[in-house]
Formats: C-alpha cells, sequence, structure tokens
C-alpha cells in the first residue's frame, strides 16, 4: 500500500475496486465503513454486489474481466471534461501522451458497452474520483488475478496519476496484501529474482555484496516461479522440493496437476503445522512452531514491520521454521549460526537498504516501523511517493482490453470467479479447526443467479456439480441476486470442495498471477442436500 | 494468567493482538487498544486465534514416508534424510533440480533464512512464494 490504513480514514473518495473488502480485509472495511459514516464518497467496483457495495454512493457491477475498458472509460472521461491535474502530470510524470493518445484512438461507447454499465453511472463515478482533493484506491486480487493483472494494475495507476491522487496522506493506490506476511516474503527476497529489498539477482553488483556477506558464490540465473515449480506434471526439471508452510495441493490452479507434478517427484520435504494435503504427499514432514511459538518479524500490508512474540514453547517436539532451515544448512556444510531472530534481522538491515534501520529493539518500543526505513535514525514512511516516484518520474502505460483466456461457451455455459469467505482463512487448515468458526461457516456453496438456477430446477440446497475443462467437484447451491446471470461464484477455503480443480492456470505474463477470477464451467443438478 | 502482546497471523491487515496464556496453554486472545490497525477491534478469526494453537490435529513429531505411509520418526533422521537428498539430487540432476517454496505465513527472519539456504547452500535461484496467487 502506498498509505497505512488509518489514512483511509481522511480520504474525500474511496474507490474500491476487485476486494471484497468486509470479508477478506476486516480492518481495512472498518475504515470505509468510518469514512462513509463521516460523510465521504465510497465507488465500488465489483462483478459482485459483495457487503462493502452497499455501503457505497456508487457502485459499478462491472462484467468480470473488463476492467481495463473501463478505468480506460473513465480516464477517456476525464480527458473531455479536463478535469486532469495538469501540474501534477507535468512535473511527476512522464509518458502521458501516450496515454493521452490511445485514450483518444478509443471508441468512449465501445468501452462502455464492453463492460456493461451504464454511460451514466461510469461519468457519475469519473467525476467523483476526478474531483476529490485527497482520492484513494483500493484493490485486490480481483484485479489482479487476471491474464491481464498486469494492464489492470498499470490502469490504475494512470487514472491515479492522471488526476494527481498520489503522493499526500489520505491520497494513493492501495493493493491490500492478502497473508500476514506476504509482503515480508517478498521483501526478503523469497522470489526467482531478487534478492531482499528487491535487489535483483542478475546485477553484478548486488550478487558480488551478497557474497561478501555469505561467503559463497551465487548463481547468477533467474529462478523458476511457483507455477513453473508446481505445474511442470510428472515428468519437470524439478526433482525435488522443499515446501514450508504451504498448501499449493489445495490452493493453487488446476490442482490436480499440481499433485501429480508433487507425486512425480524423487523427493519432497514439508514443514507445517498440520499435515495438510501437500503434507500428505511428503516423503519427510516436519513439524513447525506456530506463529505464538516464536519470535520473530511480520510486515502488514502498510509495509508495518512488527514484532511478533513468542507466547509458549513449541508444543510436542515441534521445532520453528528457522531451526529446520539453520539445522538443514549445518548438515549440508554450511554453517547458519543465529543467537536470535533479533541477529537476523541485524543482517537483513546490513544488507537491505528498504529495511536498514530496522532492529528488533526498535520495534519494541512502539508500532513496528514502515519501510522504507533507512537507517537507525529514519521514522519510517507512512505513505510512498511522497516527492518522487521510486523510478523518478511515473510512467504512464496504456492498456487495451484482453478477454479472459476462457470464455464461456456453448459446453461450458457459465463463468466461475472464486474468493474467500469471512469465517475461514485460505485453505481452512487453522481456522476449521475451530468450532465456532466451523459452526458459521461449515461449507463452502455455489452463488448463482435465481434466473439461472430457475431454468436447471435448481433449488436453496441442491447438490450440483460444476465442471470445467480441468475437473468437476460438487457442491451445494445457493440462488441470489449477489452474482450477475450466467456468473458463478464460491470460495477456495473448503477441502470437501477443491474448487482449484476447476480454476485456470492461465497467467499474466508478467507477474505469472494465474486467473483464477474467470473459468468457463457447466452446472448439473445431482441432488438435494439434506 | 499471563497477556503476551503479538501480531496476528491471518490476514495483511496485522492487528496488534494479546495472546492470553495460562499453564503453557493459549486460552484466549483480545485486541491491543492501541495498535494503529486493530484499535481494540478484531475480527471473528481473531478472537478465535488461540484455537488452532493445541488442536489434537497439529503435528507434534517428524515424520518420514517408509513402504509408502508416513511413520513417526527422530528429528535427526529426519533433518539427516532431507539432507541427503537434497544433496543427491544436486550431485545427480544439478542445482537447479530442486524447487523450494518459502511461506508469505512465516517470519522474514524465516524466509530470510530460507532465500538465503536457497541461493548459498543449494546454488540455485529456484525459490518462490504464493504472492503471485
Amino acid at each position: 500500500m502506498t498509505n497505512s490504513i488509518e489514512e483511509l480514514r481522511g480520504a474525500e473518495v474511496i474507490m474500491v475496486i476487485g476486494s471484497n473488502t468486509t470479508e477478506a480485509h476486516p480492518q481495512v472495511a472498518r475504515r470505509l465503513v468510518a469514512a462513509v459514516d463521516n460523510g465521504k464518497n465510497l465507488i465500488v467496483i465489483d462483478p459482485r454486489r459483495t457487503a462493502i457495495s452497499e455501503f457505497a454512493d456508487i457502485h459499478l457491477q462491472i462484467r468480470p474481466g473488463t476492467d481495463i475498458p473501463l478505468l480506460n472509460a473513465m480516464m477517456r472521461i476525464i480527458l473531455d471534461e479536463n478535469l486532469i491535474d495538469d501540474v501534477f502530470i507535468e512535473m511527476r510524470t512522464e509518458n502521458f501522451s501516450s496515454l493521452r493518445d490511445s485514450l483518444y484512438t478509443m471508441d468512449l461507447n465501445e468501452l462502455i458497452a464492453i463492460t456493461g454499465v451504464t454511460a451514466e453511472a461510469i461519468g457519475q463515478a469519473a467525476r467523483m474520483y476526478a474531483r476529490a482533493q485527497k482520492g484513494v484506491i483500493c484493490y485486490c486480487l480481483g484485479i489482479t488475478q487476471h491474464i491481464c493483472g498486469t494492464g489492470n494494475v498499470e490502469s490504475i495507476a494512470n487514472l491515479a496519476m492522471i488526476t494527481g491522487n498520489v503522493e499526500q496522506s489520505f491520497t494513493g493506490v492501495n493493493p491490500l496484501r492478502g497473508q500476514n506476511n506476504v509482503q515480508g516474503a517478498c521483501d526478503m527476497g523469497a522470489l526467482p529474482g531478487v534478492f531482499p529489498g528487491y535487489q535483483p539477482v542478475q546485477d553484478l553488483e548486488t550478487r558480488k555484496k551478497f557474497e561478501r556477506a555469505w561467503k559463497k558464490s551465487l548463481p547468477e540465473n533467474l529462478g523458476m516461479t511457483l507455477m513453473q515449480m508446481t505445474h511442470s506434471g510428472r515428468d519437470g526439471q524439478i526433482r525435488a522440493m522443499f515446501i514450508m508452510g504451504e498448501n499449493p495441493v489445495l490452493s493453487d490452479p488446476h490442482a490436480s496437476l499440481v499433485k501429480e507434478t508433487l507425486e512425480g517427484l524423487d523427493f519432497l520435504a514439508v514443514s507445517d503445522i498440520f499435515l495438510t494435503e501437500t503434507a500428505e504427499l511428503a516423503d519427510v514432514v516436519f513439524p513447525a512452531a506456530s506463529f505464538a511459538e516464536k519470535d520473530g518479524t511480520v510486515t502488514n500490508s502498510e509495509r508495518r514491520v512488527q514484532l511478533m512474540r513468542r507466547a509458549i514453547l513449541p508444543i510436542g517436539k515441534c521445532r520453528t521454521d528457522s531451526d529446520i532451515i539453520m539445522e538443514l544448512s549445518k548438515r549440508m556444510g554450511y554453517r547458519m549460526d543465529y543467537e536470535d531472530m533479533a541477529e537476523v534481522m541485524e543482517e537483513i538491515a546490513l544488507l537491505t537498504p528498504i529495511y536498514g534501520g530496522i532492529y528488533h529493539d526498535r520495534l519494541e518500543k512502539d508500532w513496528g516501523l514502515q519501510w522504507p526505513c533507512t537507517d537507525r535514525n529514519h521514522p519510517g514512511t507512512p505513505y510512498l511517493h511522497k516527492y518522487s516516484f521510486t523510478r523518478g518520474k511515473g510512467r504512464f502505460v496504456p492498456a487495451e482490453h484482453h478477454p479472459p483466456d476462457e470464455s464461456p461457451d456453448s459446453e461450458y455455459p457459465f463463468l466461475l470467479m472464486t474468493g474467500r469467505v469471512y469465517h475461514h482463512y485460505h485453505t481452512g487448515t487453522m481456522t476449521r479447526t475451530s468450532e465456532m468458526l466451523e459452526r458459521e461457516a461449515p461449507r463452502a456453496v455455489l452463488e448463482i443467479h435465481p434466473d439461472d438456477a430457475g431454468s436447471l430446477n435448481i433449488r436453496k440446497g441442491d447438490m450440483v456439480k460444476i465442471s470445467s475443462k480441468r475437473g468437476s467437484i460438487e457442491i451445494e447451491a445457493e440462488p441470489t441476486t449477489r452474482v450477475m446471470k450466467k456468473s458463478l461464484y464460491t470460495s477456495f477455503n473448503f477441502r470437501e470442495t477443491p474448487v482449484n480443480i476447476l480454476t485456470n492456470p492461465a497467467m499474466d505474463p508478467v507477474a505469472e498471477c494465474p486467473e483464477y477470477k474467470i473459468c468457463a464451467v457447466k452446472v448439473e443438478k445431482v441432488g438435494h442436500n439434506e | 494468567m499471563k497477556h503476551y502482546l503479538t501480531t496476528c497471523c491471518f490476514c495483511g491487515c496485522g492487528c496488534g493482538l494479546y495472546l492470553h496464556v495460562t499453564n503453557g496453554r493459549v486460552v484466549g486472545s483480545s485486541p491491543s487498544r492501541n495498535h494503529p490497525v486493530s484499535r481494540n477491534n478484531l475480527c471473528v478469526k481473531g478472537w478465535h486465534i488461540h484455537e488452532f494453537i493445541h488442536d489434537s490435529g497439529r503435528l507434534t513429531r517428524p515424520l518420514v514416508r517408509k513402504n509408502g505411509t508416513l511413520v513417526h520418526t527422530d528429528w535427526d533422521e529426519a533433518l539427516e534424510l532431507t539432507a541427503e537428498r537434497l544433496s543427491g539430487t544436486i550431485s545427480t540432476h544439478g542445482s537447479d533440480a530442486i524447487g523450494v517454496v518459502s511461506s508469505a505465513k512465516c517470519t522474514n527472519e524465516e524466509n530470510y533464512l530460507l532465500q538465503k539456504f536457497t541461493r548459498a547452500v543449494l546454488s540455485t535461484n529456484n525459490v518462490d512464494h504464493c504472492a503471485r496467487l
């Protein structure tokens, strides 16, 4: 996020796009509702009638996968009505002419027709956002989990920049990060192309710096991404894997291929707190300590690095993941001797400029530090891009509509979207052990429009079979107008209905983020759930 | 009862919460009043965060596959076997035949150590996590 969560209260206009905020980010949703209570304006863009959309001044219920035409239409209207921020564009950005030219070549009516929303509503939203002194955009996986995810994100950046809605408090672009430490795992270089702090592995100087610090020569070729590793099939290039605290068998698209890939390995080691569907396939399973049993830091969506403190000793014979890694390393001839996690963080600070001032003793005193925090006296950074963007000037990159990889056809006439429920977390390994949470949300349901349900003779509680080209699952139907006609929605949190058997592994070519949000399926009634 | 201030392990909001501990067991949780994100509030998952920690399904001993089934073993065997098999894969197929998946659920320090282990010990950049998913 370019801003802090608390700052959302102070924005004049908040635009939420592709985020089921009340269910996935309850604390962010709380700020949105508070802002609406204080008379601020809320625009929600989502193909579903989500809970947060009920609070919105304007809800643009666009067809799934039409974010780029919508954002382009908004920008075209802003341009036509001269609501752009000339000064900001002139001083802080480059390549505006290419965006302008690209928008002028598009037919506004055509763009509007693709989205399925009225011209009035789009114009109203465009004016509301462009006229705000302090406008904030929040987006989530509804934007990124598309084959054109990069174009979606660039279009959001374009919209924020032509209206000058960046660089101040209460003003910016905020991707809401999903997992508690997905930001930190990226920051720490658990990515195939970068060392900690996004320093490229292919940069010679950077590699030399890490070679000196780690006293080892380091590989220079780019590594494989998770999807390349888990979707290569039985005879892929990867022969052995170590998976720490993830459950790709349930969480990755085209799950049956993931399972086949992992089963085809010569060796698989998994470290986890439960025997997950992935751990069941392993040759060695390490029992890991949970968050309550270890010290360390995590980085939240607003880049806030915070302490996790050990409350109890590891249960049974569990050990922390850091212990497991250090032990393995020692047995493979490379000693990693750290007194504690504070010492690991000292090494991180030395090698990672954006974490340069982050030390455990500083985190003890306050509510953590927001990176970039470059030295011990740096107070941290509540919002980004104050005087300049990371790369200097903000670059406009025009984007055009890119239809989904898989569109409904006569055999698979419905479009399936996936997401999360409020009561459970991800593949449910943790939250589904709670009786209360299980009572509140014991199963996934398939949301289907009442008209579609009617024509297939499906009533609430009926069991239906949904199938894509890749497989099928059975699930309970819930007719509701939350979804549009011909579109379906369900959550991936439940192992009994492993919806990722159906989802499409087609990816955005740059981000390699798969298109979880759209796949073509058919629906058949199979019975009634008593 | 003791209260330990920590950070929630579920979503990217990162609430500050207290774990309530009695006799070595986490028995409850409550929000931090002044934490800039939680501000005396937790979602339903945060209020029930203690429940999975002592769940009977928790793995408490290392497992190793023998004759097709996972059986209990000790740490020494589990670690030694893993080190051996990873080294063996490197010598037969090369470093790039190993893939490592790190975790958005683990700490910064653990992610740092795992990518360091992958790059410095396994000599490959094949390390990623679920950020794209």
